[in-house]
């Protein structure tokens, strides 16, 4: 399909891009917080990649190739805002040490239709976009967008070995901090009293 | 050998995703045989992650598509000769 929108097919090139709409925005929006911003971002991300279709040379997924330049798009609109609070692009040491779970002595699933609930959702987008930078994406790129470590690596231009000590942080601060919220929205067992 | 619940937990990844070695992954499985705090701490784990990556979580503001591709289709003409 690329080749035939090099060849001037241009108007196939939103058929190209369908599947990848909701991944480039929600990257965005875990970057930057604010979704017009990270719709601004999204549509960025499409024109460059429109614009630069021509030096995608195959090596990596097209999905892959959009992370990056989404992730360039993120970045560089983080350095540009010149707001008071601004996330630090610095990536802190990875050696911080344990992140140690919330301990619990039972959980009791929470099913996927609680996500039906507005507080439940919210919750869960907090805890996400709550984490330290170098944790979020790396957490959104597996976790959410079900990329292989390799993909993830490779889009984020870091190790192997990296990717996954941070997943492992990630996934472990989401449990720490969601675990006993959760807890509290779990739906409530039905006690049948008998009369 | 045994493990104790703070070596579980650095494990706890790699398990739910099926990258332990056998012998690591033998000593996990044991100790969750019987630790009920990690077991809980596990399925708290997987159970978060399925809900994350739930496409509700995340959804597109209404009209995002329309708006994304009537500005690809402005580009697309500019672009044309």
């Amino acid at each position: 399909m690329i080749a035939k929108i090099l060849a001037g097919d241009s108007q196939l090139f939103h058929q190209l891009i369908r599947p990848y709409e909701r991944r480039v925005y929600v990257m965005a929006l875990s970057f930057l917080h604010n979704e017009a911003d990270a719709e601004d971002t999204a549509q960025e991300t499409f024109l460059k990649a429109f614009r630069n279709l021509s030096s995608f040379r195959g090596e990596a997924k097209f999905g892959t190739w959009l992370v990056s330049i989404t992730l360039n798009e993120a970045r560089s609109r983080i350095r540009r805002r010149n707001t008071i609070k601004e996330e630090s692009l610095d990536e802190p040491p990875d050696d911080q040490g344990h992140t140690s779970p919330y301990l619990l002595r039972d959980w009791r699933e929470i099913p996927s239709e609680a996500l039906e609930r507005k507080e439940v959702r919210l919750l869960l987008q907090q805890a996400i976009t709550g984490l330290p930078l170098i944790y979020r994406e790396v957490f959104q790129l597996r976790d959410i967008d079900q990329l292989s470590v390799n993909e993830a690596a490779a889009a984020l231009g870091i190790s192997i070995a990296a990717v996954k000590v941070r997943l492992h942080r990630a996934r472990m601060m989401l449990q720490k901090k969601l675990a006993p919220e959760l807890k509290q929205v779990a739906p409530k067992r039905r006690w049948w009293a008998w009369s | 050998m045994v493990i104790d619940c703070k070596h579980v937990w650095e494990h706890i990844s790699g398990y739910l995703d099926a990258t332990l070695p056998p012998d690591v992954l033998e000593q996990v499985q044991k100790h969750l045989e019987h630790c009920e705090i990690c077991s809980a701490i596990l399925d708290s784990t997987r159970n978060i992650l399925i809900l994350t990556a739930d496409e509700r979580v995340f959804e597109l503001p209404l009209g995002f598509s329309e708006r994304l591709h009537a500005r690809l289709d402005e580009e697309i003409r500019d672009l044309a000769p």
